[in-house]
């Protein structure tokens, strides 16, 4: 599947889950299917997904959902090993994983010889998903209704959308996002 | 007083209650503090870069965060201080033991603590260099207040001497 049919079918099963989006076309692309005030959209810090919606998880406790990519998790690869460690059981790790480097012209990763999940499982990550296009109806609901926290792999396509920047200033995204999550506590 | 019990000290006066952590000898009885106060959220990581990223998230969250840490780290953080805290407007209390500074045994070590201010002024990062535990118990509440005031990172440079 294309990667930004993924981020469409996910999107469209979360209602009040604060999510945090790597830098690049994937933020490109989640902004263009659908924009809200749960939404963080990486401008930089290329790595730190994970990161963020491991500080976010701990820190309130609302569901965070991370999409985060392979090359992007690989250049961050102690991070999960701290998630699993602190263990939030609100934080669901999406890994879109298309063996390559999308957003700077799709060179190669080592994810197409390293199962990420694989890595995962081998952290201890406890709770784990696999999607590829053999499973193409995937159910996005169970993964919601689980507890974790809770490593998805799913592969997709290299190659992105033909969408435009994000229209938002770095501060405007930060300000939405941070009363979103005021306003709900 | 004890230069350890000061900075602890000074964290609480701040309101700080989510600390990141990587490692110094010199910081290791604050570790200690802080993991055992139980208003703390301690998260020990893997690499300083990755420390900001979750002192990103949390105060996002509503926490007020801080990141120990041996300034050899802050040479693998560059990006995410300016790409994140400074493109974003995120504050930050940076707790750093400075080594390579007076009194120095390790040669090794002065390279980077040459390069630390310079990183820093780099960065345009503001910082302070408190020399006595009665110094840092004062400055370090007033540089969380610009952190959070001003949506930047702040520096804490701790000598060799200091502890």
């Amino acid at each position: 599947m294309e990667r930004i049919e993924t981020i469409k079918k996910i999107a469209s099963e979360l209602t009040n889950e604060l999510v945090v989006c790597n830098i690049g076309f994937p933020s490109r692309e989640l902004y263009h299917i659908k924009d809200s005030s749960t939404h963080f959209y990486m401008l930089g810090s290329m790595g730190l997904a994970s990161s963020i919606g491991l500080g976010l998880a701990m820190s309130c406790h609302r569901k965070v959902v991370v999409f985060d990519g392979d090359g992007s998790i690989l250049m961050n690869l102690g991070s999960i090993v701290t998630i699993f460690n602190q263990n939030p059981d609100n934080l669901i790790l999406i890994v879109l994983d298309n063996e390559c480097y999308g957003s700077t012209g799709s060179q190669c990763t080592y994810a197409s010889t390293v199962n990420l999940g694989k890595v995962a499982e081998a952290v201890g990550f406890k709770y784990r998903f696999f999607f590829d296009d053999k499973n193409k109806e995937f159910n996005f609901k169970e993964v919601l209704n689980s507890y974790g926290p809770i490593f998805v792999h799913i592969k997709v396509k290299p190659g992105n959308a033909d969408v435009p920047v994000i229209p938002m200033e770095a501060i405007e995204i930060k300000d939405r996002f941070m009363v979103e999550i005021k306003t709900s506590k | 007083m004890d230069s350890s019990q000061a900075v602890y000290n000074a964290l609480k006066i701040s309101g700080i209650n989510f600390v990141v952590s990587l490692p110094c000898v010199n910081l290791s009885k604050i570790m200690k503090m802080v993991d055992s106060d139980k208003d703390i959220t301690h998260v020990p990581v893997t690499r300083e870069e990755e420390g900001f990223g979750i002192c990103a998230g949390a105060f996002m969250g509503g926490k007020n965060p801080v990141i120990l840490m041996q300034n050899s780290g802050l040479g693998n953080s560059v990006n995410a201080l300016a790409s994140l805290f400074e493109l974003y407007k995120l504050p930050v209390l940076m707790i750093m033991s400075h080594r390579g500074t007076e009194g120095e045994f390790m040669s090794a070590q002065i390279p980077m603590g040459i390069a630390t201010p310079k990183v820093l002024d780099a960065l345009e990062i503001l910082y302070f260099n408190p020399k006595t535990p009665e110094e840092a118990l004062k400055i370090i509440p007033e540089a969380w207040k610009i952190a959070e005031t001003e949506g930047t990172p702040v520096g804490m440079l701790l000598d060799i001497k200091f502890w």
